[in-house]
Protein backbone atom coordinates (compact mmCIF):
# COMPACT_ATOMS: atom_id res chain seq x y z
CA UNK A 1 0.00 0.00 0.00
CA UNK A 2 1.29 3.51 -0.82
CA UNK A 3 1.97 5.71 2.48
CA UNK A 4 -0.89 8.44 1.79
CA UNK A 5 2.29 10.75 1.36
CA UNK A 6 2.90 9.12 -1.74
CA UNK A 7 -0.07 8.92 -3.15
CA UNK A 8 -0.89 10.64 -6.29
CA UNK A 9 -3.02 14.23 -6.49
CA UNK A 10 -4.55 16.79 -9.05
CA UNK A 11 -3.20 19.75 -8.53
CA UNK A 12 -3.36 22.05 -11.65
CA UNK A 13 -5.84 22.39 -14.41
CA UNK A 14 -5.98 23.91 -17.82
CA UNK A 15 -7.49 24.76 -20.77
CA UNK A 16 -7.39 26.27 -24.12
CA UNK A 17 -10.53 28.04 -25.76
CA UNK A 18 -13.08 25.19 -26.58
CA UNK A 19 -14.52 25.59 -30.30
CA UNK A 20 -16.47 24.04 -33.13
CA UNK A 21 -14.16 22.39 -35.28
CA UNK A 22 -12.24 24.42 -37.51
CA UNK A 23 -13.02 27.23 -35.09
CA UNK A 24 -9.86 27.92 -34.05
CA UNK A 25 -7.47 28.64 -37.43
CA UNK A 26 -4.98 31.29 -36.47
CA UNK A 27 -2.98 28.87 -33.91
CA UNK A 28 -1.64 25.18 -34.25
CA UNK A 29 -3.01 22.42 -32.18
CA UNK A 30 0.11 22.43 -30.76
CA UNK A 31 -0.20 25.92 -29.48
CA UNK A 32 -3.50 24.94 -27.87
CA UNK A 33 -1.72 22.05 -25.95
CA UNK A 34 0.94 24.39 -24.97
CA UNK A 35 -1.59 26.63 -23.52
CA UNK A 36 -3.50 23.83 -21.55
CA UNK A 37 -0.42 22.63 -19.96
CA UNK A 38 1.09 26.21 -18.97
CA UNK A 39 -2.67 27.26 -17.48
CA UNK A 40 -2.40 23.79 -15.66
CA UNK A 41 1.21 24.76 -14.40
CA UNK A 42 0.04 28.41 -13.35
CA UNK A 43 -2.94 27.31 -11.85
CA UNK A 44 -0.88 24.45 -9.80
CA UNK A 45 1.57 27.56 -8.78
CA UNK A 46 4.06 25.01 -10.63
CA UNK A 47 6.84 26.17 -12.63
CA UNK A 48 6.47 24.64 -16.32
CA UNK A 49 10.07 23.78 -16.19
CA UNK A 50 9.54 21.67 -13.15
CA UNK A 51 7.26 19.18 -15.23
CA UNK A 52 8.95 16.12 -15.74
CA UNK A 53 6.15 13.84 -16.91
CA UNK A 54 3.89 13.03 -20.10
CA UNK A 55 0.77 11.39 -20.88
CA UNK A 56 -2.22 11.34 -23.37
CA UNK A 57 -4.06 9.01 -25.04
CA UNK A 58 -5.38 7.89 -28.80
CA UNK A 59 -2.87 9.06 -30.68
CA UNK A 60 -2.11 12.44 -29.72
CA UNK A 61 -0.39 14.52 -32.23
CA UNK A 62 0.98 16.68 -29.19
CA UNK A 63 4.41 14.17 -28.65
CA UNK A 64 6.36 15.00 -25.90
CA UNK A 65 9.79 15.28 -27.78
CA UNK A 66 8.43 18.88 -28.93
CA UNK A 67 6.50 19.40 -25.88
CA UNK A 68 9.64 18.79 -23.46
CA UNK A 69 11.70 22.05 -25.75
CA UNK A 70 8.78 24.39 -26.21
CA UNK A 71 7.93 24.35 -22.21
CA UNK A 72 11.44 24.26 -21.11
CA UNK A 73 11.45 21.00 -19.16
CA UNK A 74 14.75 20.63 -17.00
CA UNK A 75 14.61 16.84 -16.94
CA UNK A 76 12.05 14.57 -19.14
CA UNK A 77 11.53 11.17 -16.58
CA UNK A 78 8.11 10.25 -18.01
CA UNK A 79 5.93 9.77 -21.26
CA UNK A 80 3.60 7.35 -22.50
CA UNK A 81 0.26 7.14 -24.51
CA UNK A 82 -2.61 4.98 -23.80
CA UNK A 83 -3.68 2.06 -26.48
CA UNK A 84 -6.47 2.73 -28.52
CA UNK A 85 -8.67 4.71 -29.71
CA UNK A 86 -12.13 6.54 -29.25
CA UNK A 87 -11.45 8.65 -25.99
CA UNK A 88 -11.19 5.15 -24.13
CA UNK A 89 -7.81 6.26 -22.62
CA UNK A 90 -8.86 9.55 -21.06
CA UNK A 91 -8.80 8.48 -17.05
CA UNK A 92 -5.85 5.48 -18.75
CA UNK A 93 -3.19 8.37 -19.17
CA UNK A 94 -4.74 9.89 -15.96
CA UNK A 95 -3.51 6.35 -14.50
CA UNK A 96 -0.24 6.38 -15.85
CA UNK A 97 0.88 9.33 -14.53
CA UNK A 98 -0.49 8.48 -11.03
CA UNK A 99 1.63 5.43 -11.18
CA UNK A 100 4.65 7.51 -12.28
CA UNK A 101 4.03 9.93 -9.75
CA UNK A 102 3.55 7.18 -6.71
CA UNK A 103 6.34 4.60 -7.84
CA UNK A 104 9.11 7.69 -8.15
CA UNK A 105 9.48 7.15 -11.93
CA UNK A 106 8.50 11.29 -12.06
CA UNK A 107 7.35 14.03 -10.06
CA UNK A 108 4.94 16.04 -11.59
CA UNK A 109 3.14 14.79 -15.06
CA UNK A 110 1.24 16.37 -17.25
CA UNK A 111 -1.84 14.46 -18.47
CA UNK A 112 -3.58 16.30 -21.52
CA UNK A 113 -5.10 15.58 -24.80
CA UNK A 114 -4.86 18.74 -27.31
CA UNK A 115 -6.93 18.25 -31.19
CA UNK A 116 -8.07 20.14 -34.02
CA UNK A 117 -10.04 18.45 -35.86
CA UNK A 118 -10.25 21.77 -38.36
CA UNK A 119 -6.29 20.87 -38.50
CA UNK A 120 -6.48 17.59 -38.31
CA UNK A 121 -9.22 15.18 -39.26
CA UNK A 122 -12.94 14.99 -38.59
CA UNK A 123 -13.42 12.12 -36.51
CA UNK A 124 -17.45 12.08 -37.93
CA UNK A 125 -16.17 11.27 -40.84
CA UNK A 126 -13.85 8.26 -42.90
CA UNK A 127 -11.39 7.07 -40.97
CA UNK A 128 -9.63 4.01 -40.95
CA UNK A 129 -10.25 3.42 -37.36
CA UNK A 130 -8.69 -0.38 -36.41
CA UNK A 131 -6.98 -2.97 -38.65
CA UNK A 132 -10.55 -4.29 -39.13
CA UNK A 133 -11.72 -1.65 -40.95
CA UNK A 134 -11.08 -3.97 -43.92
CA UNK A 135 -14.11 -5.43 -42.56
CA UNK A 136 -16.30 -2.50 -41.97
CA UNK A 137 -15.39 -0.07 -44.67
CA UNK A 138 -16.81 -1.53 -47.82
CA UNK A 139 -20.20 -1.89 -46.05
CA UNK A 140 -20.28 0.91 -45.27
CA UNK A 141 -19.87 1.91 -41.83
CA UNK A 142 -17.37 4.81 -41.30
CA UNK A 143 -18.18 6.70 -38.86
CA UNK A 144 -18.51 6.44 -34.69
CA UNK A 145 -22.30 7.69 -34.56
CA UNK A 146 -22.96 4.47 -37.36
CA UNK A 147 -20.85 1.94 -35.38
CA UNK A 148 -22.17 3.18 -32.05
CA UNK A 149 -25.83 3.14 -33.26
CA UNK A 150 -25.54 -0.77 -33.59
CA UNK A 151 -24.73 -1.19 -29.95
CA UNK A 152 -27.35 1.46 -29.04
CA UNK A 153 -30.34 -0.37 -31.38
CA UNK A 154 -29.23 -3.67 -29.82
CA UNK A 155 -29.65 -2.03 -26.04
CA UNK A 156 -32.93 -1.09 -27.63
CA UNK A 157 -34.13 -4.49 -28.63
CA UNK A 158 -33.26 -6.14 -25.30
CA UNK A 159 -34.22 -3.57 -22.30
CA UNK A 160 -36.86 -1.19 -24.19
CA UNK A 161 -34.75 1.75 -24.66
CA UNK A 162 -36.73 4.61 -26.34
CA UNK A 163 -35.14 7.14 -28.16
CA UNK A 164 -36.69 9.66 -25.57
CA UNK A 165 -34.84 8.61 -22.93
CA UNK A 166 -31.40 8.59 -24.89
CA UNK A 167 -32.97 12.47 -25.33
CA UNK A 168 -32.82 13.04 -21.43
CA UNK A 169 -28.92 12.67 -21.28
CA UNK A 170 -28.71 15.52 -24.38
CA UNK A 171 -30.96 17.83 -22.39
CA UNK A 172 -29.10 17.71 -19.01
CA UNK A 173 -26.00 18.16 -20.85
CA UNK A 174 -27.10 21.32 -22.16
CA UNK A 175 -28.93 22.49 -19.38
CA UNK A 176 -25.33 22.67 -17.67
CA UNK A 177 -23.78 23.95 -20.87
CA UNK A 178 -26.65 26.98 -20.31
CA UNK A 179 -24.49 27.71 -17.11
CA UNK A 180 -20.88 27.03 -18.40
CA UNK A 181 -19.62 30.41 -20.76
CA UNK A 182 -16.93 28.60 -22.33
CA UNK A 183 -19.32 25.70 -22.95
CA UNK A 184 -19.35 25.56 -27.52
CA UNK A 185 -23.29 25.35 -26.69
CA UNK A 186 -23.60 27.96 -23.96
CA UNK A 187 -26.89 30.08 -24.56
CA UNK A 188 -28.28 27.42 -27.16
CA UNK A 189 -31.11 25.63 -25.27
CA UNK A 190 -32.66 22.40 -26.63
CA UNK A 191 -35.83 20.78 -25.53
CA UNK A 192 -36.95 16.83 -26.19
CA UNK A 193 -39.16 18.05 -29.40
CA UNK A 194 -36.03 19.96 -30.51
CA UNK A 195 -33.87 16.45 -30.01
CA UNK A 196 -36.88 14.54 -31.55
CA UNK A 197 -36.89 16.72 -34.53
CA UNK A 198 -33.53 16.77 -35.17
CA UNK A 199 -31.99 15.08 -38.37
CA UNK A 200 -31.18 10.93 -38.22
CA UNK A 201 -27.63 10.59 -38.36
CA UNK A 202 -27.57 7.03 -38.05
CA UNK A 203 -31.02 5.07 -36.55
CA UNK A 204 -31.74 5.78 -33.87
CA UNK A 205 -28.62 8.19 -33.30
CA UNK A 206 -30.40 11.79 -33.94
CA UNK A 207 -27.94 14.62 -34.35
CA UNK A 208 -28.40 15.47 -30.48
CA UNK A 209 -27.65 12.05 -29.75
CA UNK A 210 -23.86 12.91 -31.56
CA UNK A 211 -21.07 14.75 -29.52
CA UNK A 212 -20.13 17.83 -30.85
CA UNK A 213 -16.59 18.08 -33.05
CA UNK A 214 -14.52 20.62 -31.51
CA UNK A 215 -11.31 22.55 -31.51
CA UNK A 216 -9.13 22.53 -27.89
CA UNK A 217 -7.07 21.39 -24.97
CA UNK A 218 -6.85 20.25 -21.86
CA UNK A 219 -4.59 19.31 -19.16
CA UNK A 220 -4.19 18.31 -15.54
CA UNK A 221 -0.87 18.33 -13.15
CA UNK A 222 -0.55 15.33 -11.54
CA UNK A 223 2.07 15.05 -8.54
CA UNK A 224 2.24 13.49 -4.90
CA UNK A 225 0.61 14.17 -1.93
CA UNK A 226 3.79 15.41 -0.31
CA UNK A 227 4.62 17.46 -3.03
CA UNK A 228 1.29 19.16 -3.35
CA UNK A 229 1.76 20.76 0.48
CA UNK A 230 4.33 22.93 -0.98
CA UNK A 231 1.80 24.53 -3.85
CA UNK A 232 -1.33 26.64 -3.78
CA UNK A 233 -4.15 24.76 -4.97
CA UNK A 234 -6.55 22.17 -2.90
CA UNK A 235 -5.15 18.67 -4.01
CA UNK A 236 -7.85 16.30 -5.20
CA UNK A 237 -7.16 12.69 -4.71
CA UNK A 238 -6.65 10.16 -7.30
CA UNK A 239 -8.75 7.52 -5.46
CA UNK A 240 -8.62 4.56 -8.26
CA UNK A 241 -7.65 4.99 -12.30
CA UNK A 242 -7.32 2.40 -14.49
CA UNK A 243 -7.80 0.69 -17.81
CA UNK A 244 -9.92 -2.31 -18.63
CA UNK A 245 -11.30 -4.25 -21.36
CA UNK A 246 -13.68 -7.51 -20.61
CA UNK A 247 -12.30 -10.97 -21.89
CA UNK A 248 -12.94 -11.28 -25.94
CA UNK A 249 -14.36 -7.51 -26.17
CA UNK A 250 -11.20 -6.98 -28.87
CA UNK A 251 -11.84 -3.89 -30.62
CA UNK A 252 -15.37 -3.71 -29.94
CA UNK A 253 -17.41 -1.04 -32.16
CA UNK A 254 -14.56 0.14 -33.86
CA UNK A 255 -13.67 -2.95 -35.21
CA UNK A 256 -15.61 -5.90 -36.39
CA UNK A 257 -18.72 -5.72 -33.37
CA UNK A 258 -17.45 -9.40 -32.76
CA UNK A 259 -17.56 -8.56 -28.95
CA UNK A 260 -19.19 -11.53 -26.24
CA UNK A 261 -23.20 -11.45 -27.41
CA UNK A 262 -23.79 -11.09 -23.68
CA UNK A 263 -22.06 -7.74 -23.43
CA UNK A 264 -22.59 -6.24 -26.59
CA UNK A 265 -24.68 -3.70 -25.87
CA UNK A 266 -22.50 -2.36 -23.05
CA UNK A 267 -19.78 -0.13 -22.26
CA UNK A 268 -17.04 -2.71 -21.47
CA UNK A 269 -16.24 -1.71 -18.50
CA UNK A 270 -18.45 -3.70 -15.86
CA UNK A 271 -15.59 -5.79 -14.86
CA UNK A 272 -13.46 -2.55 -14.55
CA UNK A 273 -15.74 -0.72 -12.38
CA UNK A 274 -15.78 -3.24 -9.81
CA UNK A 275 -12.33 -3.12 -9.62
CA UNK A 276 -12.00 0.42 -9.60
CA UNK A 277 -14.10 0.77 -6.89
CA UNK A 278 -12.44 -1.65 -4.70
CA UNK A 279 -9.19 -0.14 -5.05
CA UNK A 280 -10.98 3.15 -4.29
CA UNK A 281 -12.69 2.04 -1.09
CA UNK A 282 -16.25 2.99 -2.39
CA UNK A 283 -19.16 2.46 -3.30
CA UNK A 284 -21.67 3.48 -6.29
CA UNK A 285 -23.68 4.80 -4.47
CA UNK A 286 -21.20 6.90 -2.47
CA UNK A 287 -20.60 8.55 -5.60
CA UNK A 288 -21.62 12.71 -5.47
CA UNK A 289 -21.49 13.45 -9.12
CA UNK A 290 -20.50 11.95 -12.13
CA UNK A 291 -18.45 12.86 -15.39
CA UNK A 292 -19.38 10.51 -18.06
CA UNK A 293 -17.86 10.05 -21.50
CA UNK A 294 -20.47 11.10 -24.12
CA UNK A 295 -19.64 10.16 -27.28
CA UNK A 296 -23.11 9.94 -27.53
CA UNK A 297 -26.25 10.02 -25.35
CA UNK A 298 -26.29 6.35 -25.58
CA UNK A 299 -22.90 5.77 -24.03
CA UNK A 300 -24.12 7.71 -21.00
CA UNK A 301 -27.19 5.10 -20.63
CA UNK A 302 -24.51 2.22 -20.93
CA UNK A 303 -22.02 3.47 -18.35
CA UNK A 304 -24.93 3.98 -15.62
CA UNK A 305 -25.56 0.54 -16.24
CA UNK A 306 -21.74 -0.60 -15.92
CA UNK A 307 -20.73 1.53 -13.38
CA UNK A 308 -23.40 0.43 -11.15
CA UNK A 309 -25.88 3.50 -10.69
CA UNK A 310 -28.73 1.73 -11.72
CA UNK A 311 -29.40 -2.11 -13.02
CA UNK A 312 -28.89 -3.75 -16.31
CA UNK A 313 -31.02 -2.56 -18.59
CA UNK A 314 -32.35 -0.11 -16.35
CA UNK A 315 -29.98 2.78 -17.86
CA UNK A 316 -32.92 4.37 -19.68
CA UNK A 317 -35.66 4.82 -17.13
CA UNK A 318 -32.59 5.82 -14.30
CA UNK A 319 -32.35 8.69 -17.03
CA UNK A 320 -35.61 9.63 -17.53
CA UNK A 321 -36.13 10.09 -13.80
CA UNK A 322 -34.68 12.75 -13.59
CA UNK A 323 -31.69 11.32 -11.49
CA UNK A 324 -29.45 13.23 -13.80
CA UNK A 325 -30.44 16.58 -13.71
CA UNK A 326 -28.63 18.95 -11.71
CA UNK A 327 -28.82 19.54 -8.56
CA UNK A 328 -31.23 17.53 -7.29
CA UNK A 329 -30.92 14.59 -9.49
CA UNK A 330 -29.45 11.57 -7.63
CA UNK A 331 -26.51 11.95 -10.06
CA UNK A 332 -25.59 15.38 -11.62
CA UNK A 333 -23.43 14.01 -14.52
CA UNK A 334 -21.44 16.37 -17.19
CA UNK A 335 -21.48 19.37 -14.94
CA UNK A 336 -19.99 21.41 -17.57
CA UNK A 337 -21.88 19.97 -20.47
CA UNK A 338 -19.90 17.28 -21.57
CA UNK A 339 -18.39 16.14 -24.84
CA UNK A 340 -21.89 16.65 -25.52
CA UNK A 341 -22.35 20.21 -25.20
CA UNK A 342 -19.13 21.56 -23.71
CA UNK A 343 -16.82 20.67 -26.02
CA UNK A 344 -15.24 17.35 -27.60
CA UNK A 345 -11.94 17.45 -25.82
CA UNK A 346 -11.45 13.46 -26.31
CA UNK A 347 -13.29 13.26 -22.88
CA UNK A 348 -10.57 15.26 -20.84
CA UNK A 349 -12.75 18.35 -20.46
CA UNK A 350 -14.38 16.11 -18.49
CA UNK A 351 -11.68 15.42 -16.21
CA UNK A 352 -10.92 18.56 -15.88
CA UNK A 353 -14.62 19.07 -15.09
CA UNK A 354 -15.11 16.50 -11.90
CA UNK A 355 -11.23 18.28 -10.45
CA UNK A 356 -13.46 21.25 -10.63
CA UNK A 357 -16.22 20.17 -9.01
CA UNK A 358 -14.20 18.67 -5.87
CA UNK A 359 -13.02 21.87 -5.66
CA UNK A 360 -16.41 23.78 -5.40
CA UNK A 361 -15.64 25.63 -8.77
CA UNK A 362 -17.93 24.32 -11.26
CA UNK A 363 -20.63 26.14 -12.51
CA UNK A 364 -22.99 23.63 -11.66
CA UNK A 365 -22.03 22.59 -8.60
CA UNK A 366 -23.11 19.44 -6.38
CA UNK A 367 -23.05 20.62 -2.92
CA UNK A 368 -20.16 19.14 -0.51
CA UNK A 369 -19.16 17.33 -3.68
CA UNK A 370 -16.46 14.54 -1.89
CA UNK A 371 -16.29 12.27 -4.76
CA UNK A 372 -16.59 12.33 -8.43
CA UNK A 373 -15.85 9.39 -10.75
CA UNK A 374 -15.25 10.04 -14.33
CA UNK A 375 -15.21 7.72 -17.12
CA UNK A 376 -13.62 7.29 -20.45
CA UNK A 377 -14.67 6.74 -23.70
CA UNK A 378 -16.73 2.92 -23.66
CA UNK A 379 -16.97 0.32 -25.42
CA UNK A 380 -13.34 0.43 -26.62
CA UNK A 381 -10.32 -1.02 -25.70
CA UNK A 382 -8.93 0.42 -23.13
CA UNK A 383 -11.81 1.96 -22.08
CA UNK A 384 -10.75 3.50 -18.65
CA UNK A 385 -12.47 5.49 -15.54
CA UNK A 386 -11.53 7.42 -12.27
CA UNK A 387 -12.77 8.04 -8.84
CA UNK A 388 -11.37 11.24 -7.42
CA UNK A 389 -11.64 12.67 -3.86
CA UNK A 390 -11.57 15.20 -1.38
CA UNK B 1 -25.89 -2.08 -59.02
CA UNK B 2 -24.48 -2.96 -56.40
CA UNK B 3 -25.71 -2.26 -53.02
CA UNK B 4 -23.60 0.53 -51.90
CA UNK B 5 -20.98 1.71 -54.81
CA UNK B 6 -18.14 0.14 -55.96
CA UNK B 7 -15.96 3.16 -54.78
CA UNK B 8 -15.83 2.58 -51.03
CA UNK B 9 -12.75 2.51 -49.22
CA UNK B 10 -11.70 -0.95 -49.11
CA UNK B 11 -7.90 -0.53 -46.56
CA UNK B 12 -5.79 -3.47 -47.10
CA UNK B 13 -6.19 -5.99 -45.28
CA UNK B 14 -3.84 -7.65 -43.07
CA UNK B 15 -1.90 -11.04 -43.27
CA UNK B 16 -4.00 -13.07 -41.37
CA UNK B 17 -7.33 -11.74 -42.66
CA UNK B 18 -5.79 -12.42 -46.43
CA UNK B 19 -7.29 -15.63 -46.76
CA UNK B 20 -11.12 -14.38 -46.01
CA UNK B 21 -10.82 -12.11 -48.69
CA UNK B 22 -9.41 -14.71 -51.02
CA UNK B 23 -12.11 -16.68 -50.44
CA UNK B 24 -14.48 -13.96 -51.21
CA UNK B 25 -13.23 -13.50 -54.68
CA UNK B 26 -14.59 -17.26 -55.43
CA UNK B 27 -17.60 -16.41 -53.84
CA UNK B 28 -16.74 -18.34 -50.30
CA UNK B 29 -17.94 -17.24 -47.46
CA UNK B 30 -15.58 -18.99 -44.70
CA UNK B 31 -15.03 -18.48 -41.31
CA UNK B 32 -11.52 -19.04 -39.65
CA UNK B 33 -11.70 -21.87 -37.02
CA UNK B 34 -9.39 -23.74 -34.59
CA UNK B 35 -7.80 -26.98 -36.06
CA UNK B 36 -7.47 -28.24 -32.79
CA UNK B 37 -10.87 -27.56 -30.46
CA UNK B 38 -13.21 -25.98 -33.21
CA UNK B 39 -14.10 -22.79 -32.02
CA UNK B 40 -14.67 -20.49 -34.59
CA UNK B 41 -13.25 -16.87 -34.88
CA UNK B 42 -13.74 -13.50 -36.69
CA UNK B 43 -11.91 -11.35 -37.83
CA UNK B 44 -9.01 -13.75 -38.56
CA UNK B 45 -6.60 -14.40 -35.83
CA UNK B 46 -2.98 -16.28 -35.95
CA UNK B 47 -4.22 -18.13 -32.41
CA UNK B 48 -7.19 -19.44 -31.67
CA UNK B 49 -8.37 -17.24 -28.44
CA UNK B 50 -9.74 -20.61 -26.65
CA UNK B 51 -6.87 -22.97 -26.79
CA UNK B 52 -3.81 -20.61 -28.25
CA UNK B 53 -3.78 -23.60 -31.02
CA UNK B 54 -2.08 -21.77 -34.59
CA UNK B 55 -3.49 -24.83 -36.36
CA UNK B 56 -6.07 -22.23 -38.38
CA UNK B 57 -8.55 -24.02 -40.72
CA UNK B 58 -11.20 -22.23 -42.66
CA UNK B 59 -15.04 -23.58 -42.66
CA UNK B 60 -17.66 -22.84 -44.52
CA UNK B 61 -20.69 -20.26 -43.20
CA UNK B 62 -23.61 -21.67 -42.01
CA UNK B 63 -26.51 -21.00 -43.97
CA UNK B 64 -28.59 -19.88 -41.47
CA UNK B 65 -27.63 -16.44 -40.54
CA UNK B 66 -29.91 -13.63 -38.47
CA UNK B 67 -29.55 -9.70 -37.61
CA UNK B 68 -27.96 -9.38 -34.49
CA UNK B 69 -28.72 -5.56 -34.84
CA UNK B 70 -28.49 -2.69 -37.54
CA UNK B 71 -28.74 0.90 -38.04
CA UNK B 72 -29.68 2.88 -41.01
CA UNK B 73 -27.37 5.42 -42.06
CA UNK B 74 -28.95 8.60 -43.04
CA UNK B 75 -25.68 11.13 -42.67
CA UNK B 76 -22.90 10.84 -45.33
CA UNK B 77 -19.55 10.12 -43.88
CA UNK B 78 -17.83 9.25 -46.68
CA UNK B 79 -18.69 11.39 -50.23
CA UNK B 80 -19.60 7.51 -51.96
CA UNK B 81 -22.55 6.99 -50.51
CA UNK B 82 -24.21 10.57 -50.91
CA UNK B 83 -26.84 9.10 -53.37
CA UNK B 84 -27.34 5.98 -51.99
CA UNK B 85 -29.13 7.37 -48.32
CA UNK B 86 -30.77 6.00 -46.45
CA UNK B 87 -28.65 2.66 -46.59
CA UNK B 88 -28.25 -0.13 -43.88
CA UNK B 89 -25.19 -1.99 -42.06
CA UNK B 90 -26.21 -4.92 -39.90
CA UNK B 91 -24.55 -7.19 -38.15
CA UNK B 92 -25.32 -10.84 -38.88
CA UNK B 93 -25.29 -13.21 -36.52
CA UNK B 94 -24.83 -17.14 -37.11
CA UNK B 95 -26.45 -19.55 -34.32
CA UNK B 96 -24.60 -22.62 -35.72
CA UNK B 97 -21.27 -20.63 -35.51
CA UNK B 98 -21.12 -18.78 -31.87
CA UNK B 99 -19.08 -16.67 -31.43
CA UNK B 100 -18.85 -15.01 -35.45
CA UNK B 101 -20.23 -11.80 -35.84
CA UNK B 102 -20.14 -10.22 -39.48
CA UNK B 103 -20.38 -6.58 -40.23
CA UNK B 104 -22.47 -6.74 -43.72
CA UNK B 105 -25.96 -4.60 -45.39
CA UNK B 106 -29.02 -6.31 -45.94
CA UNK B 107 -29.72 -5.30 -49.75
CA UNK B 108 -33.65 -5.17 -49.94
CA UNK B 109 -34.77 -3.94 -46.53
CA UNK B 110 -37.03 -1.08 -46.33
CA UNK B 111 -36.18 0.67 -43.13
CA UNK B 112 -39.59 -0.75 -41.81
CA UNK B 113 -38.94 -4.61 -42.54
CA UNK B 114 -35.41 -4.86 -40.96
CA UNK B 115 -35.25 -5.97 -37.29
CA UNK B 116 -33.27 -7.50 -34.60
CA UNK B 117 -33.36 -11.39 -35.01
CA UNK B 118 -34.67 -11.05 -38.75
CA UNK B 119 -33.74 -14.37 -40.97
CA UNK B 120 -31.12 -13.50 -43.73
CA UNK B 121 -29.67 -15.54 -46.52
CA UNK B 122 -26.19 -14.81 -48.42
CA UNK B 123 -26.29 -12.55 -51.46
CA UNK B 124 -23.07 -12.07 -53.14
CA UNK B 125 -22.75 -8.45 -53.90
CA UNK B 126 -19.90 -6.63 -56.24
CA UNK B 127 -17.63 -4.99 -54.18
CA UNK B 128 -13.92 -2.52 -55.03
CA UNK B 129 -11.44 -4.27 -56.92
CA UNK B 130 -13.69 -6.62 -58.48
CA UNK B 131 -14.41 -8.35 -54.96
CA UNK B 132 -17.18 -9.90 -54.09
CA UNK B 133 -18.69 -9.00 -50.73
CA UNK B 134 -21.01 -11.41 -48.56
CA UNK B 135 -24.13 -9.58 -48.32
CA UNK B 136 -27.51 -10.58 -47.34
CA UNK B 137 -31.02 -10.68 -48.33
CA UNK B 138 -34.34 -11.04 -45.69
CA UNK B 139 -35.80 -14.61 -45.81
CA UNK B 140 -39.47 -14.23 -46.01
ZN1 LIG C 1 -8.57 -23.82 -30.20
Amino acid sequence: MTASRDRAVIVGIGESPYARWGGIADRSQFALACEAILNAAADAGLPPSAIDGFASYSDDANDPARLMVALGIDQLRFASMVWGGGGGGSCGALAHAAAAVESGQATAVAVFRGLCQGQSFRFGQYHAWSPDAAFTAPFGLFAPAQMFALLARRHMHLHGTTSEQFAEVALVCRDNARRNPRAVMHGRPLSLEDHQASRMIADPLRLFDCCLESDGAAAVIVTTAERARDLKTRPVHVLAARQGSSKGWGSGMLGGHNMPDEIYATGNARVMAGELYGRAGVTPEEIDVAQLYDAFTATVIFSLEDFGFCGVGEGGPFAADGNLRWPDGRLPVNTAGGNLSEAYIHGFNLVVEGVRQLRGQSTSQVADARLCLVSGGGSVTPTSAAILGV
Amino acid sequence: MPYLPDTLPFPAPDMDAAEFWAHCRERRLMFQACGDCGTAQHPPLPVCPACQSTNRVWVPAPAEARVFSYTFAHHASHPAVRDRLPYNVAVIAFPALPGVKLISNVIDAAPSALAVGADVELAWDAGPDGLWLPRFRLLT
